[in-house]
């Protein structure tokens, strides 16, 4: 439904009087065609087929019956989610870290890309390749070096708490510790590729208002805060507006691996992402993990939608479409 | 123009290079001491602990993974099948379709551009997705299942089309007066043309392939089909049953303590992530190109 509208108001933007002949497919538009046609089917059956599949979530899936098969519960699947206060801790957690990570990621890259930008070029690109390092690494590795420093009896942090006597933590036990791990955690793998995006924008700013602004007399300083972050607001708007709308979707890897997929830490690094690959993988509750997935996606792109909205009444230029 | 831009003079630098040096290590760090821990003799970790610096040197670790090294191989194998077949493929596939959306005479650009990016807004979830693979397209214990689901995004054909719309379609029309089929001047001109674009994408495509566990996670349970990252994860967990089961172990008559756990669990990270820690670097610059390449907006 949304689609056919989509696709119409997108018809009518396009507004060429052309277009009102009755369009008829040359032959050069059914050769391109059949250049797409695989990659329509790929994106109609691992798109839409699962859209289509939402339905489980109003039904009491079993797989011997089927989707078609299985009977219709109605809303009891959210309900049952909804009724239980895991609800409130996996929605709470899913968009406090997203809001969270976004605001210390996008504060530590520019800062960063604002020094690379002030050093000269040669020592600039080594210092990007070392922080570009952790971009490349798997959450799983990262799940063994995280276990490296928080490890009770052999980890690097516990060795150092005793050798200045203090006590040794329990860090996998103890789940008041873990946004500041996940935090850290998430900054080092995302810096190096934050801080290369803004840096990216920077270089690409006209080096002619650097000069005026050096003929005037300004500051290094000054001319970070007039110029150079006024002229990445865009690019911030745009990663803001992109973050808005995966609010609702966590980084499953950081929160199941680097936890170590500590039942005991569920409450504080539980996401949804991982909700509900629990009830799908580990308790079997296939339906009410659909369910759960539907709100996600529900949510999320009401979100974006939203947040598009918003964006492009204050400037156009900033908005994703 | 950086050079000429600096104002602030030396004591700054020497402040603004601090900063680095200091990040760098605090980077490095983890590295550095898996590294440590892998060539560290287990008793003596279980006397010290991990530490940069190996209390009592030792390669028993690496020796022990070495001398079977059947399932690491096999590890290898599958993963290097699976980014080499689906890097390729997500390229085709990718290059195609983006190149028929950058065609701005194709007749039915608009619908087809709504019909890719719509997905990138709303999707079924995990469950539908599981399901699917499962029940209908009967995946489950196949390599495909860690090939098929990331072989297209939305995101990379937006790249791609960038790249191609950039082509001046003049070239295209004469191509087309010489009498070429749609099919020959996609495949003999323009993946040739196209060949930055194809370069960075497919790094990024192989990257996601090489570092894929999620689907592995679902979708493999047969030994002989995990890929490396997988490999990882079961090594993790068979680790903690052993440890939580004591009385297990001592029912099957395993001597725990002649096993290097901690040292060897550390020397198969690095032999699983090491050789992509070595060879990824050496691509930052086209990573950084790529950027450039799909620049967002302004």
């Amino acid at each position: 439904m949304r689609q056919s509208e989509a696709v119409l108001s997108g018809a009518a933007a396009e507004g060429r009087p052309k277009s009102r002949r009755k369009p008829r497919l040359r032959s050069s538009d059914k050769e391109l065609s059949l250049l797409a046609l695989p990659a329509a089917i790929y994106i109609f059956v691992f798109s839409y087929l699962t859209m289509f599949g939402v339905i489980i979530a109003f039904k009491n899936y079993r797989y011997d019956k089927g989707i078609w098969g299985s009977e219709w519960v109605g809303l009891a699947n959210f309900e049952f989610f909804f009724l239980t206060e895991k609800a409130y801790i996996v929605t709470r957690n899913t968009v406090l870290y997203n809001v969270w990570f976004f605001i210390v990621t996008t504060l530590c890259a520019l800062l960063v890309a604002v020094l690379l930008n002030e050093i000269s070029r040669k020592w600039s690109k080594y210092y990007q390749t070392v922080m570009f390092l952790p971009t490349f690494v798997s959450w799983v590795v990262i799940m063994y070096l995280a276990e490296i420093f928080l490890h009770h009896d052999y980890g690097f942090i516990n060795q150092v708490l005793q050798a200045f006597g203090a006590e040794r933590v329990r860090w996998y036990l103890e789940p008041a510790n873990w946004p500041a791990i996940l935090t850290v955690a998430h900054l080092w793998k995302s810096i190096g590729f934050s801080a290369l995006v803004y840096y990216a924008g920077i270089v690409a700013i006209d080096p002619s208002y650097y000069e005026a602004a050096r003929i005037d007399g300004a500051t290094r300083f000054q001319m970070v805060r007039k110029i150079t972050i006024p002229m990445l607001a865009p690019l911030i708007t745009i990663l803001l507006i992109m973050n808005i709308g995966s609010m609702f979707r966590g980084d499953f890897g950081l929160h199941f691996f680097v936890s170590g997929n500590s039942p005991l830490l569920y409450n504080s690094v539980d996401i949804i992402d991982t909700f509900v690959y629990r009830a799908l993988s580990v308790s079997g509750d296939t339906s009410m993990a659909a369910a759960v997935g539907l709100y996600q996606s529900l949510v999320g792109f009401v979100l974006v939608v939203a947040a598009n909205y918003v964006v492009r009444k204050i400037n156009e230029e900033n908005s994703l479409w | 123009m950086n050079e000429s831009a600096l104002k602030g003079g030396r004591v700054s630098n020497a402040i603004f290079h601090l900063f680095f040096v200091l990040l760098s290590i605090g980077i490095l760090a983890p590295f550095l001491l898996i590294v440590s821990v892998s060539l560290t003799d287990e008793k003596a970790l279980a006397e010290f602990g991990y530490s940069f610096i190996p209390s009592r040197f030792s390669l028993v670790a690496y020796d022990f993974i070495l001398q079977s090294p059947a399932a690491l191989l096999r590890a290898y194998g599958n993963t290097i099948f699976i980014t080499v077949i689906g890097t390729v493929l997500s390229l085709l596939l990718t290059s195609m379709v983006a190149y028929v959306v950058s065609r701005r005479d194709y007749r039915l650009r608009v619908p087809l551009t709504v019909y890719i990016f719509f997905t990138m807004l709303f999707s079924g979830g995990l469950v539908p997705f599981y399901i699917l693979m499962t029940q209908y397209l009967h995946l489950k214990d196949s390599l495909w299942a860690i090939i098929l689901p990331g072989m297209l995004s939305p995101f990379y054909v937006l790249i791609m089309k960038g790249f191609m719309g950039k082509i001046p379609h003049e070239l295209i029309e004469s191509t087309k007066v010489d009498g070429a089929s749609e099919r020959r001047i996609f495949f003999q001109m323009i993946l040739p043309l196209s060949t930055p674009a194809l370069a960075t994408l497919g790094l990024f495509i192989a990257f996601n392939y090489w570092n894929e566990w999620f689907n592995a996670l679902l979708f493999i349970d047969n030994d002989k089909l995990v890929p490396l990252q997988l490999l990882l994860v079961r090594i993790m967990n068979t680790l903690d049953f052993l440890r939580n089961n004591s009385e297990y172990i001592q029912s099957l008559g395993l001597d725990m303590s002649q096993l290097p756990n901690e040292s060897m669990r550390m020397a198969l990270v690095i032999l699983v992530a090491g050789p992509m820690m070595f060879i990824f670097p050496f691509f930052q610059k086209y990573f950084v190109q790529g950027m450039t390449v799909g620049s967002l907006k302004g």
